[in-house]
């Protein structure tokens, strides 16, 4: 008898395809075996569509050389030798071990180590925390993926904000209340390939159909930048001179909102020029706040207040003027000379002409001028930008001026603008930018050991992480204290996220006790000393609450003894803390679902949910309406409540507080030594859409598409070399080399190539030196660590320098 | 059969963003190995005058693409136009896709095998 598949709903969301996730699918499934995956018509998120990662899922979810049992090293590191063990004996093998070190070490001599974010980060941070260690790393040289920017957003406007596609409403672009942007900026992204930053890029495609206009940044010919308005072909690496410059023909020709800029930014302020800071009303009155702050009041010629906790002036019939010069005395009596804050940015803003900006950028003086005007003319208008923002140490700066510029005309949390992003009924599942969770470390005195926290602002308001340098400088220095363990979970460290990975290698060799989690034996694992098997999100149970909608997925089939991150993690969690407060991971996705007022049995019924009308996470205006305080009054989560076009945190930091740009430390401007010996331009991480970084080369559908490592040269670039399409080349620079296959087109420009990254053979030999070939072809062997902003954000990962020759 | 001469595949090349979904679901649906599929996409980077260039990705059925009939029959939709990201496929009688190209540019109607 011919018995019918059954098909369940649920949502793809890691890991499987790999991306940020959200949407909808539909699994059919027969005697425990995938049979097939669609696309959920109904979900709003995707409607019916689906990219070639998941549809590919029947070849990851059955593949022959899954992980499915824990793993034993027998042997050696790197020798490949395992013994197949229950889950018990791997949980008591592992309680016994980190429980050792914890007691000699303290617990935050145990990092907990992760790739990019995706549903890794509440469970690896509830093992960490149970455990007792504050060190959570994101791998990444700089954190430089996502909570830069996140952090950037919140230190000068509060909340993140992401470009609206109408993704807010079940309706979508059909809902009245969405407005089509008429132009957007797709600053470094390439819409065609992943899915990034908890967004569906197929969005933008919709929203062009309908009549949305482009202006592209990218050094590199996209799919978007032949399809736009204005192409801004930059050099990597100058972004935040080219934002500087579209800010001064705004600016200057009068295109900005002068009422957002006088009600809703900080502008009018005063700086003292002694000492280049804010004037604080501490300055006057050594009783007052330090936290309120001074303006010149147009209507008594005087010095009036801001109370920053009440937000509102003192006297409250102030007029502020957003433009004087003014002489006060301070409480010695000293004359102080005072400017407002928008005078000061203006002045700023005036060291980036077009014509200066086209010298630092490549771009031509009349394109960032058309962009500027084009841009600031469209309403609403909105700006979409890519991981390249984070993978430059002077990330903070840049955030700040492409944020001015959504800010100045207008564009803030309107419809068709960017707008406000939170967590679907802010339930917020663990620590991230601006928000607590759930899961926490039981007391604030645990975080004081966390590795960056004293050195970096931003990491201790904003980022909950480790820093990813330090700490990796720490494991050889072992100062102040030493790292004796890793636990690492969807992290391909020497494939995919470190950068100078044969230094990862040395510091993985240095731990006494390493535990890998994944769902395929990966160049990293061969370093651990046991190996635990994860699920695809088609075996998990799950929640998902990054932006909108709420949403959740659902066990529709199990493989093996492979369990979901979760719950390992809880199994494990439990262990290691006396006072775990949590029976079942179903509790705790309640925990976590709390504010939504929704239970995890019901999310599974309904498989999303949007939050209403009214709720902080569901737009627009909400500075208007008070929605995005807690004290629910009208403004931002600043320190001023303002957006600040000076930030007071990075004041207070010692950082600068206005946009600026800084080359980086690598580029023929900043080395020119060293591009004598490397004169072209290495960029890397062009997406393709059948990989997700490392993922992937082992699904044959999607390796049959994208069988090589490649590196795009320009064909007079490859002419100059002797290098022709298809042949094998090596990239080289100081750092190390690695060999690709030459793709010689003209996508890039005569001066950059484009190296992919993450790759690695899974079909090669897994046992050291070949190591599945991961010193091969991997990029990341040409880039260093230890290269970040000011605040410890940032790394230059698309902006080095390199030579080429044929291999 | 009748229904092969009268459907057909039109294109929309002009947003096309190359993600090769359509290879795959095809994949998927017919149980293909690896490298066959109803669709192969394909990069054509256009030189223009003035040292302009001009990206475009175009979906191009196969030997064995059979337009999906099976699942028609059914009153399904072709399996890569169900799933096309860019949603620039569309299937139908080659009569009602002509006058769809009257209107929009930038378009390709297929006929395959
Ligand atoms: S990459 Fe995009 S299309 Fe694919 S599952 Fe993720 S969100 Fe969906
Ligand atoms: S119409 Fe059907 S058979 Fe043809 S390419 Fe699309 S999915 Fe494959
Ligand atoms: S699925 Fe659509 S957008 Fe993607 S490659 Fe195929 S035709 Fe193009």
């Amino acid at each position: 008898m011919k018995t019918e598949a059954e098909s369940i709903r649920t949502t793809a969301w890691s890991a499987g395809p790999g991306c940020h996730g959200g949407c909808g699918v539909i699994a059919f499934v027969k005697d425990g075996k995938l049979v097939k995956i669609e696309g959920d018509p109904d979900h709003p998120w995707n409607q019916g569509r689906l990219c070639a990662r998941v549809l590919a899922m029947r070849q990851y979810v059955q593949h022959p050389k899954r992980i499915r049992r824990p793993l034993l090293r027998k042997g050696r590191r790197g020798e490949g030798e395992w013994e197949e063990i229950s889950w018990d004996t791997a949980y008591d093998l592992i309680e016994e071990r980190m429980k050792r070190i914890r007691e000699e070490f303290g617990p935050e001599s145990f990092i907990f180590a992760m790739g990019t974010g995706r549903d890794i980060g509440p469970w690896i941070s509830l093992l960490a925390y149970s455990y007792g260690s504050p060190n959570v790393m994101f791998a990444l040289s700089g954190n430089a993926c996502y909570s830069p920017r996140i952090a950037a957003l919140e230190t000068f406007q509060g909340d993140y904000c992401v470009f609206d596609a109408g993704q807010w409403f079940e309706k979508r672009y059909d809902d009245p209340r969405f407005v089509l942007p008429r132009c957007m900026i797709i600053w470094g992204y390439n819409i065609h390939s992943t899915c990034p930053d908890n967004l569906f890029g197929h969005w933008i495609v919709d929203m062009m159909k309908r009549g949305t206009k482009i202006i592209v940044v990218d050094p590199r010919l996209t799919w978007f930048s032949s399809r736009a308005e204005v192409w801004l072909r930059i050099r990597p690496g100058t972004d935040s001179a080219l934002a500087m410059g579209l800010l001064h023909v705004i600016v200057n020709e009068g295109l900005f909102d002068k009422d957002f800029l006088e009600k809703w930014t900080n502008g009018a302020l005063l700086i003292r020029k002694d000492k280049n800071v804010l004037l604080r009303e501490k300055d006057l009155n050594p009783y007052a706040s330090s936290q309120n702050f001074c303006v010149w009041d147009e209507r008594t010629k005087s010095v009036a207040i801001w109370d920053s906790e009440k937000l509102e002036f003192v006297p409250s019939n102030t007029v502020p003027s957003i433009s004087c010069r003014v002489h006060l005395r301070d409480i010695s009596g000293r004359e102080i000379e005072c400017e407002t804050v928008w005078d000061v940015f203006k002045r700023r803003i005036e060291e980036y002409d077009p014509h200066t900006v086209q010298k630092i950028t490549g771009v031509p003086e009349k394109e960032i001028v058309r962009a500027a005007r084009y841009y600031a003319k469209s309403k609403p208008a909105s700006i979409h930008w890519g991981v390249p923002i984070d993978m430059t140490p002077n990330v903070t700066p840049l955030c700040h001026a492409i944020a001015c510029l959504w800010a100045l005309t207008g564009n803030l949390d309107v419809p068709g603008g960017n707008v406000i992003a939170r967590f679907a009924f802010d339930a917020v599942a663990y620590a991230l930018p601006g928000s607590e969770g759930v899961i926490k470390l039981k007391s604030k005195e645990k975080d004081l050991t966390r590795i960056g926290r004293d050195k970096y602002g931003p990491f201790q308001k904003f980022i909950w992480r480790c820093q990813t340098d330090s700490a990796f400088e720490q494991i050889f220095t072992e100062k102040p204290y030493p790292i004796k363990g890793m636990w690492i979970q969807a992290c391909n460290l020497l494939a995919g996220i470190g950068m100078d990975p044969k230094k990862w290698r040395e510091a993985l060799l240095k731990l006494d006790f390493v535990v890998g989690v994944d769902l395929f034996m990966t160049p990293t694992l061969m370093y651990a000393d046991i190996v635990l098997p994860a699920a695809t999100f088609l075996e998990k149970e799950g929640i998902r609450s990054w932006w909108v909608p709420l949403q959740c997925m659902k066990r529709v089939m199990r493989i093996d003894d492979c369990k979901s991150d979760a719950e390992i993690n809880f199994e494990l969690a439990k262990r290691f803390d006396p006072e775990f407060k949590w029976n079942s991971l179903e509790e705790l996705f309640d925990d976590i679902l709390k504010p939504s007022g929704i239970r995890f049995s019901e999310l599974k019924e309904r498989v999303w949910v949007f939050p209403p009308e009214g709720h902080p996470s569901h737009p627009y205006l909400r500075y208007e309406k008070g929605l995005l305080r807690k004290d629910k009054k009208p403004g931002f989560q600043t320190p001023t409540g303002k957006f600040e076009l000076y930030s007071v945190l990075r004041e207070e930091w010692g950082y600068e507080p206005m946009p600026l740009h800084e080359e980086p430390p690598f580029t023929p401007l900043s080395r020119p030594d060293l591009a004598e010996e490397y004169p072209l331009i290495l960029s890397t991480g062009r997406r393709s859409p059948v990989y997700f970084h490392s993922e992937h080369r082992m699904i044959p559908y999607l390796r049959s598409i994208d069988p090589d490592p490649v590196v795009e040269i320009h064909p007079k670039t490859a002419q100059k070399y002797g290098i022709e399409d298809g042949a094998y080349v090596y990239v080289e620079n100081w750092m190390g080399k690695a060999k690709f296959r030459a793709r010689v087109t003209p996508v890039v420009p005569e001066w950059m190539v484009m190296a992919t990254h993450g790759w690695w053979f899974p079909e090669r030999d897994p046992k050291e030196p070949e190591l599945f070939g991961v010193w091969e072809s991997n990029i990341n062997l040409l880039i260093p660590m230890g290269q970040n902003g000011k605040d410890g954000l940032g790394a230059p990962i698309k902006h080095l320098l390199c030579k080429i020759y044929r291999a | 059969m009748e229904g092969k001469e009268i459907y057909g595949m039109l294109i929309d090349y002009e947003y096309c963003t190359g993600c090769h979904t359509c290879e795959v679901a095809c994949a998927q649906e017919y149980d293909w190995e690896e490298g066959i599929s109803g669709m192969k996409v394909m990069e054509i980077v256009e030189k223009l005058p003035n040292e302009e260039y001009y990206l475009v990705y175009l979906p191009f059925p196969t030997e064995v693409c059979s337009l999906c009939l099976g699942r028609i029959k059914k009153g399904q939709e072709p399996q890569c136009v169900k799933h096309c990201m860019a949603k620039c496929l569309e299937f139908g009688r080659l009569e009602d896709l002509m006058e769809k190209m009257k209107i929009k540019r930038r378009t390709v109607i297929f006929r395959p095998r």
